[in-house]
């Protein structure tokens, strides 16, 4: 039995996956952006859809402008003969966790999760508008980067941040994306030269705000002797817990992240020391919030891939940060590392994946 | 090992054309705070929260479990929002489980639920796309050839689709909560009643409802409640592609290898004989005797011949949706759970007017989308 | 009488229209484009899977059971035979086409997937199972690259197929 949040059955990150992130794919539909990222998650550990016991997605219709826009995807895997799948209108972090319930129950032992998110396809500050309370708060059409300029300035009167450490995580973010082949924008940059941005919203400037994403992840879970089998070092979950929030602004001091640090908590993060955190922050001040509920120092390594500031594919930046945090510990970079991701307005809502390796 | 699970708490709201007295918040609350009383539980015991409803466009909300985190008691707490087209209550349930099973909760609610007078889902169904000609007109439009394809496979008489109609809806007038209720219907009403879809008439369709569904499932030591618990004896889910070479939309592989899985896990090898109810996901009257065939419970081409002979009427050998089943209430994302819920209620022995006597095992189904989604369950009044 | 001077005498909203209008572009892909460039020729164009062979119309650039990309195009018969059908009688917003109509699934000569089409030219009560029909077009000068190109299926006047040529289709 595992109590909330700590794992009892071991499960290893066996594979990880991701589209090359861009502004817009003009040229392929859903179907055909995922295959080759479901290709690759299952060649490069030898494995094929015969191989996983369990199809976890996750996705939503109002980036697409249609509905059932998870079950056309789904023809991307081949899930024939029949298989046990679900899908959550979440990103593909979450699909993970439902994935991993049932490699906690030990019903099956390994799962394949994808997620995709065409962020491109309609005006996403308005359509994000959608997720907003649709009595008070949708109908007067406040944006999605106006309310997380709302956050921001809450943060800097606190006297918790300045417009200076949104640069400086821009800067870095983007300096670091420069080593990742997926990312989107990278670029080297000064904290000076980016304060002469213009605002998009104040005090958001241009670099404090995510990229507009086209893209796609998947990751291979597996327990057991599957876990061994398909890696040599497998990357373990070791910590696994997600927090929501209240959903009126008003009621939330934006400047502190109570539900990170419930999960944070739950999921053991202080457990260890943590060498490396992937943070789902999608803009820069939410990364200061966000490092502050996970209790991490200034030792840690934050977002080596660039975070969500260098790509942000709606649905899946959240999935690929548990990926790109499980690759740092295969690669030897770092032993411990915590995976973060968000959904909703203002970090309304948290997820933190502790993983290890062996 | 998987831990075991029980429905120790269920409720739903009264189910209607339209609940303009409350809003999606309230509407998903009445239901859940019923599911509490039911358990003799407040919010605060609730460890988690799994909500499941069909497409975000139905109501226009996006994601919607965000507004609603605070309605259901899930702030602070992890929450989980479930689609998988219309089997979306079944699978709802399904995922609420799996975090009790797991050992990771002990407590966890689950709501499903759709306000369909909130927009059109007609509209919401029928958005244009380059590809598809604009032909449907909703899901019957859908689902009617499928259903001529059974009736010419099967040979079954006209007047079956009509006794499914008649017999859903009268038994749904016990059933305080179905959305229709129709005292006076008969073979001659549905009969006259519009031809929509040629060959579905107006009667032989389920209604547009606004409505919820929860449950309380807990783990085996922790229980509550007046009622004794419906324990979980098997559960799956299985999906297929939505259209392949030679797929059969009448008996989807993915139905039978579902139902085959959820047997095995409760030790069913007859399931008409061992079953002593089902809640079966029936939108149009003819997936009654298709699902008799997919789910096993007879020979295939012999659906029909259960029905004409009484054989899933209230007091019938296998009772089929006494609660009056899709045809009486179809608050879509709810339907499924409805399905489910109901099958608890019958083991739990709370289903009132519409109780089947000394019921001891139940089969919950629900499926979805292009019939590629099913999610099934078989509960039971012993611990398995 | 309620005094709806007051608050108290107008009794609760019940309804707040929220109209909301967004604009999505669609994107159909590689495959997609190979069915929609074929339409703006007049042609039904369609995709081989490289495993199982089998031939989808349109396809949407992989094989459903096998999930691979599905690369070989083929060009597909204007033929086809209708495997089930229904006929609509529901009025429905954006709703072009007079009531009732048929709406027929027909898998087309050379295909392994039937698709929905409209059938008109014939009365709603003679239509059955395994009729044959061909593809009527819009005037060359109005072909687009949409299915509205293809105006509906009317009666080709062959006979009709036999039920075991279609049944594993239904």
């Amino acid at each position: 039995m595992s109590p909330a949040g700590r794992t009892v059955r071991p499960v290893s990150i066996a594979s990880f996956a991701q589209m090359q992130n861009v502004r817009r794919d003009d040229e392929h539909n859903e179907v055909e952006m995922l295959m080759p990222v479901v290709a690759e998650v299952f060649g490069t550990i030898g494995i094929t859809k015969d191989d996983v016991d369990f199809i976890c997605s996750g996705s939503t219709d109002y980036l697409i402008g249609g509905p059932f826009s998870f079950v056309m995807a789904l023809d991307a895997v081949g899930v024939w003969p029949p298989r046990a799948e679900s899908h959550v209108e979440m990103d593909g972090a979450w699909a993970l966790y439902e994935a991993w319930t049932l490699l906690q129950e030990g019903e099956v032992d390994a799962a394949l999760v994808y997620s995709f998110g065409r962020s491109s396809l309609g005006d996403l500050r308005e359509i994000l508008t959608l997720q907003l309370d649709p009595y008070y708060l949708a109908p007067l059409w406040p944006d999605t980067v106006s309310l997380a300029a709302l956050q921001a300035r809450a943060l800097i009167d606190s006297g918790k941040s300045s417009e200076a450490e949104f640069a400086a995580i821009a800067a870095r973010s983007r300096k670091d994306a420069l080593a990742n082949p997926k990312a989107q924008v990278a670029g080297d940059r000064s904290v000076d030269e980016l304060l002469r941005d213009e605002y998009v919203v104040s005090p958001l400037r241009r670099h404090a705000l995510p990229p507009i994403t086209d893209g796609a992840a998947a990751v291979v879970l597996a327990a057991g002797d599957k876990a061994r089998q398909w890696s040599d070092k497998p990357v373990w979950i070791t910590g696994f817990d997600h927090r929501m929030e209240t959903h009126s602004l008003g009621a939330r001091d934006l400047t502190s992240s109570p539900s990170t640090a419930k999960a944070a908590e739950v999921a053991g993060v202080h457990d260890g020391p943590v060498d490396v955190a992937e943070i789902h922050a999608p803009y820069a001040h939410q990364e200061v919030i966000v490092r502050e509920a996970l209790g991490l120092d200034d030792s840690v390594r934050i977002n080596p891939s660039g975070g969500p500031l260098a790509a942000n594919p709606m649905m899946s930046a959240g999935l690929i940060r548990i990926g790109e945090a499980a690759e740092r510990i295969r690669s030897g970079q770092a032993g411990r590392a915590v995976a973060h991701a968000t959904s909703g307005p203002c970090l309304q809502q948290n997820l933190v994946c502790v993983l290890e390796g062996a | 090992m998987a831990e075991r699970c029980a429905v120790i708490g269920v409720g739903q709201t009264h189910h209607k054309a339209k609940r303009d007295d409350v809003s999606i918040a309230g509407m998903v609350r009445e239901a859940a705070k019923a599911a509490l009383a039911d358990a003799e539980l407040t919010w605060s015991d609730i460890d988690a929260v799994v909500v499941g409803k069909a497409p975000d466009m139905f109501e226009g909300n996006m994601m919607p479990e965000l507004y609603l985190a605070p309605a259901l008691g899930a702030v602070g707490k992890p929450m989980l929002r479930v689609h998988t087209a219309g089997s979306v209550g079944g699978s709802t349930a399904l995922v609420a489980a799996h975090l009790v099973k797991s050992g990771i909760h002990k407590r966890v609610l689950t709501v499903a639920y759709e306000k369909q007078s909130d927009s059109d889902a007609m509209w919401a169904l029928s958005v244009p796309q380059p590809f598809a000609a604009p032909l449907l007109a909703g899901a019957g439009g859908y689902f009617a050839p499928h259903i001529r394809a059974y009736m010419r496979r099967s040979g079954a008489p006209d007047h079956i689709g009509r006794m499914v109609a008649v017999k859903d809806r009268l038994n749904a007038i016990h059933n305080p909560y179905a959305h229709l209720h129709l005292p006076d219907i008969d073979m001659k009403t549905v009969e006259e009643s519009m031809m929509l879809w040629d060959p579905l008439r107006y009667l032989e369709a389920c209604p547009s409802s606004d409505g919820a569904a929860a449950m309380v499932l807990a783990a085996e030591d922790s229980l509550s409640g007046g009622y004794p618990p419906a324990w979980i004896h098997g559960a799956a889910m299985r999906s297929e592609p939505t259209m392949f070479a030679g797929r059969d939309q009448v008996n989807p592989q993915a139905g039978r290898d579902c139902s085959a899985d959820v047997y095995a896990q409760a030790g069913i090898t007859d399931p008409r004989a061992q079953l002593d109810v089902a809640e079966v996901y029936v939108p149009f009257s003819w997936y009654e005797p298709m699902w008799l065939e997919n789910l096993g419970f007879c020979d295939l081409g012999d659906g029909w011949k259960l029905t004409e002979a009484g054989a899933t009427a209230f007091d019938g050998d296998i009772p089929w949706n006494p609660s009056g089943g899709v045809l009486s209430s179809n608050p879509i994302g709810a339907s499924g759970m409805l399905r489910f819920l109901e099958a608890a209620m019958q083991v739990r022995g709370q289903a009132g007017e519409h109780q089947v006597d000394g019921a001891g095992l139940a089969l919950g189904q629900a499926y979805g989308g292009g019939s590629q989604f099913f999610a099934m369950w078989v509960v039971g009044a012993d611990k398995p | 009488m309620a005094d709806d001077s007051t608050i108290e005498g107008r009794g609760p909203v019940t309804t707040l229209a929220t109209p909301i209008r967004l604009d999505f572009d669609f994107t159909p892909g590689i495959a997609q484009s190979v069915f929609l460039r074929g339409l703006a020729r007049g042609r039904f164009m369609g995709q081989r899977c490289p495993k199982c062979g089998k031939v989808y119309v349109p396809s949407r650039g992989s094989c459903p059971t096998d999930g691979v990309p599905t690369t070989e195009d083929v060009e597909l018969a204007n033929v086809g035979t209708v495997t089930t059908y229904c006929v609509v009688n529901v009025p429905f917003a954006g709703q072009s086409i007079e009531i009732p109509y048929i709406c027929a699934q027909v898998l087309l000569d050379g295909a392994n997937l039937s698709f929905m089409g409209l059938i008109q030219e014939i009365p709603t009560d003679e239509i059955r199972m395994g009729m044959r029909v061909e593809a009527v077009w819009v005037d060359e000068a109005d072909l687009t690259p949409s299915l509205a190109s293809v105006k509906y299926f009317r009666p080709s006047g062959e006979p009709d197929a036999d039920y075991e040529s279609y049944k594993e289709y239904l």
